[in-house]
């Protein structure tokens, strides 16, 4: 009799799919009836964290919503691999406008709905990290001012990917970009400039703001699940890591993840009404170089030789935020 | 209900009667009185199931109208010069996706430099986005184009501007004749949209489309613009049916019946220009008037049988395009093509200068007389425009 | 056609005035159109608002360059500007001043034969309403000077467009501006 070798792993107690579960607390991804919101046959790159991240997150949304729902998206990536004319991915009443309006399409939805009298139907607005914190800023930030009824999820992959991986407002220090090359005496993104999204949206003192990454899928839903139970207007921030525009393997995104939140450089937290109110606890901490090393984007720091400043640098910041948000302990 | 009262306010009156759903604009001179009024009529209960955004930019007010109407609702917002131009981009959006938005565009200049003061050049800049754009000759006509730009719009699914000149119509004074909602409710059935976000009945609305179909959606668009021409008129006839007075259509004819000579314009100074007309006809002159009510869909036709038998058009323009000459113009010489009839054109009321009645008499006077420039810039300062030259190939 | 011309500076209420007149033509059944020279929106810049009168539909549009009668609420703008360009021979002109006409240099400024007031409207204002604003009050003595609107519906005009008690005073205010220039019309007679 031949033998095939297989690898079992154990998989632990919240993993898709696990029947020991009570129903209540099993992920949505697990339940057979679920939306499929962002169904197959989309164009998005192998290993595509986006694609991943809008899925689940659209799909809790519609659960925590019974089915109503209606979607706003920005131009981008995510847009453009799942509206390929005549055919669309999506299995949910989705807008697409322009590029910097979502927020502003979104507002006008739950205006809509309102004046309809249709306190039911719910609006999630999403778009990448170019649409969310440079083009689509002042609407985002308008949106906030109003608490306009909306669920914002930013897909950060930290560049405008989708034209051809250029600098945004959101690309970090360091990172190589076609706008921000690794040439010239300070290769790579400046050190300085960029904006932090989740803390310019806690300024404004929406009822919820929080952080998360495609590594951990269950605390995704669960934050797009819990911001749905609010009303106003509540903003999701979620690291998507991009294979082609960070040079990384398409089976590394969700690792990659992983790593940005356990070197500290991704926090992951919660905060209502403008306060930090938990955060995800590192497990088991990695430095930061664990992350970089994975993506072609910083290989201008470990080649030709390491750069020691900058990658110091880098973890003076990743320590700040375990610092800052608490992310050691329990 | 007859009002003596500011075109503005009368305009927001106009649109509350309408019932329309979601109100969101910017404020910018000189549309500021039609907001504010919409507002207040919103904030104290008065218009009910209606939501007034005080959106953050006019590009907010265009995309949120988007968003709502999408969703359904009958949307209105207003806005003039550079805040239209901070919008385009949603404004070719919501045309390209078949929304139904009626927008006040109050006609103001373009800068820089910057002048908050009348002319066509907003507006006109946008001819070729595929909205609509229907110019009020007066208040009473504002009033009555925004409760037929609705209809239309909602039964083409193209959206419509409404172009008032800014100052001129805006905060002018004068009898109204302001319909009830229970009039309008009759005229104007609730909108039904031919598709919209619905859970229950999911769409994706703004797929990118490619070449392959590129062409057929636009050369789709086109065609409806065209055939929205017939429509414009439809609703017109339909609205005297109900309120009993003649306002909107395609253009109308002053006095035109054996005219050698005629005026063509678009907006207030239609009004102004017939008084001119009367005093030249007085005089024994033979010239008569044009007003252009539906500038898009611009009228070919209609025009073509208005002009029959004169000789020569004068083309009365607020705005131009730079370099090139008069923009109405260029479509009343396609009308007139093969008609045997002479153009010229007379740009005038630029930045918010007063056309006067004396200037016009002596512009008209010399024009009928075929004594003018194929183009002339009314009320030039020479002086100051000669200075000026010679300075400048001084420098060359 | 009647046309008045109205003078004055920012915060004066320049353009209430001529909406006030214009409602006042309207309630007596007339056509009026009544709309604002347009400036900057700053107080104390000179400001011009017009009205046209009439029994028929008015369509020019044109700022009035010939009226039938000015109003001058801030006599300090005949030094200033041409204020009396283009005044029809047989016009009306009201001012509102405690100077007389010679101070006032009117009769150097003003080169046709018109019909004169002079009053002191704001502190006819002051006395009735507490506050120096004149608009309301002059359109009282124009009633009184030209008779081309009535000043019932002087009075009318203002009770719809103020505030109860604001209107009070400024009904008051506009009758006794009325009377006053009744009185000196009668005394020149």
């Amino acid at each position: 009799m031949s033998t095939t070798q297989i690898k079992f792993y154990q998989v632990g107690s919240f993993a898709v799919g696990n029947r020991l579960l009570r129903e209540d607390e099993r992920s949505v991804q697990s339940d057979p009836e679920r939306t499929n919101a962002l169904t197959s046959g989309h164009r998005a790159c192998q290993g595509c964290g986006e694609a991943l991240g809008a899925r689940y997150a659209l799909d809790a949304a519609m659960r925590a919503t019974n089915d109503q729902l209606i979607a706003v998206n920005a131009t981008g990536c995510l847009e453009v691999f799942s509206t390929p004319y005549p055919e669309s991915s999506w299995r949910v009443a989705w807008l697409h406008s322009l590029f910097g309006n979502a927020p502003a399409v979104a507002t006008g939805v739950a205006a809509a709905l309102k004046a309809k009298g249709n306190h039911t139907t719910r609006v999630v607005a999403q778009g990448g990290d170019g649409a969310t914190v440079d083009i689509g800023f002042g609407a985002l930030s308008g949106m906030f001012e109003r608490n306009d009824d909306v669920l914002y999820i930013c897909y950060d992959n930290e560049a405008y990917m989708n034209t051809g991986v250029q600098r945004s407002g959101a690309t970090p220090p360091a990172a190589r970009t076609a706008t921000t090359q690794a040439v010239g005496a300070k290769p790579g993104n400046v050190f300085g400039q960029g904006k932090y999204l989740p803390k310019i949206a806690m300024a404004h003192d929406i009822p919820y703001v929080a952080t998360a990454t495609i590594a951990d899928l269950r605390d995704l839903e669960a934050k797009v699940e819990r911001a749905m139970t609010m009303h106003g207007s509540r903003y999701l921030h979620v690291l998507v890591p991009c294979p082609l525009g960070w040079g990384s393997a398409s089976c590394d995104t969700i690792k990659i993840a992983r790593l940005a939140t356990q070197s500290g450089l991704f926090p992951v937290f919660e905060a209502i009404n403008g306060e930090v109110v938990a955060s995800s606890k590192i497990r088991k901490k990695v430095s930061v170089e664990e992350y970089l090393k994975l993506q072609t984007r910083y290989s201008h720091l470990f080649s030709p030789q390491r750069n020691d400043e900058v990658i110091d640098h880098l973890q003076r910041i990743a320590d700040k935020n375990i610092e800052r948000y608490e992310l050691m302990g329990e | 209900m007859l009002r003596q009262v500011e075109g503005s306010k009368a305009v927001a009156d106009a649109v509350a009667a309408c019932a329309p759903e979601v109100i969101c604009a910017y404020p910018i001179s000189p549309q500021t009185h039609i907001v504010e009024g919409l507002s207040a009529l919103v904030k104290d209960g008065s218009l009910k199931n209606c939501e007034f955004i005080n959106v953050e930019s006019e590009f907010a007010a265009m995309s949120v109208a988007i968003g709502a109407s999408a969703t359904g609702a009958r949307t209105y917002t207003a806005t003039a010069s550079q805040g239209l131009l901070y919008m385009i981009e949603a404004v070719y959006n919501a045309s390209g996706l078949g929304l139904p938005i009626v927008m006040t565009v109050a006609n103001r200049a373009i800068g820089g430099p910057i002048n908050i003061w009348n002319d066509h050049s907003d507006s006109m800049s946008q001819r070729d986005c595929g909205w609509l754009q229907l110019y009020a000759e007066n208040n009473q006509e504002a009033v009555d184009l925004h409760i037929q730009a609705f209809r239309i719009a909602e039964e083409m699914s193209i959206p419509v501007m409404v172009c008032m000149d800014g100052f001129i119509l805006t905060h002018a004074y004068e009898q109204v004749d302001i319909p009830t909602r229970e009039e309008v409710k009759t005229f104007l059935p609730p909108f039904t949209p031919r598709q919209h976000l619905d859970p229950a009945d999911p769409v994706s609305i703004g797929a990118m489309v490619g070449p392959e179909s590129f062409t057929e959606v636009k050369y789709l668009a086109h065609q409806r613009m065209i055939d929205s021409l017939r429509k414009v008129q439809e609703v017109a006839d339909d609205f005297e049916r109900h309120f009993g007075r003649k306002t909107g259509g395609q253009l109308r004819s002053y006095r035109t019946e054996g005219a050698d000579t005629v005026v063509l314009a678009l907006g207030s100074v239609i009004g102004t220009l017939k008084d001119v007309v009367d005093e030249l006809q007085l005089d024994g002159h033979s010239i008569g008037l044009v007003g252009l009510t539906s500038f898009r869909p611009f009228p070919f036709h209609a025009l073509a049988e208005a002009l029959k038998g004169a000789k020569r058009v004068v083309i009365l323009e607020k705005a131009f395009s730079t370099g090139t000459g008069g923009i109405v113009t260029q479509d009343v010489v396609r009308a007139i093509e093969g008609m045997g009839i002479k153009d010229f054109t007379v740009i005038a009321g630029l930045g918010g200068r007063p056309i006067t009645i004396a200037s016009l008499r002596e512009y008209l006077t010399n024009a009928m007389q075929e004594n003018v420039e194929r183009i002339t810039f009314l009320d030039l300062e020479t002086e100051t425009i000669e200075k000026e030259l010679s300075k400048e190939r001084a420098l060359r | 056609m009647f046309q008045v011309r109205i003078h004055g500076r920012g915060g004066q209420g320049v353009v209430t005035a001529a909406e006030l007149l214009a409602v006042a033509v309207f309630n007596e059944g007339k056509h009026a159109q009544a709309f604002p020279s347009f400036g900057s929106e700053r107080t104390g810049a000179p400001v011009i608002a017009y009205c046209r009168i009439s029994e028929h539909e008015i369509r020019a549009r044109e700022p009035i360059m010939e009226p039938d009668a000015l109003i001058v609420q801030d006599a300090s703008l005949i030094k200033q500007i041409d204020i009396f360009a283009g005044l029809k021979t047989g016009g009306f002109v009201i001012v509102n001043s405690t100077e007389n006409a010679d101070d006032l240099l009117i009769a150097e400024k003003l080169k046709v034969l018109t019909t004169l007031a002079i009053l002191p409207a704001t502190e006819i204002a002051m006395t009735h309403l507490g506050r120096p604003v004149p608009n309301a009050v002059l359109l009282g003595a124009f009633s009184a000077l030209t008779g081309v609107v009535s000043l019932e519906a002087v009075t009318d005009a203002i009770n719809e467009k103020f505030k109860p008690k604001v209107a009070a005073g400024n009904v008051a205010a506009a009758t006794a501006a009325y009377e006053y220039v009744m009185n000196q019309v009668a005394s020149n007679a």
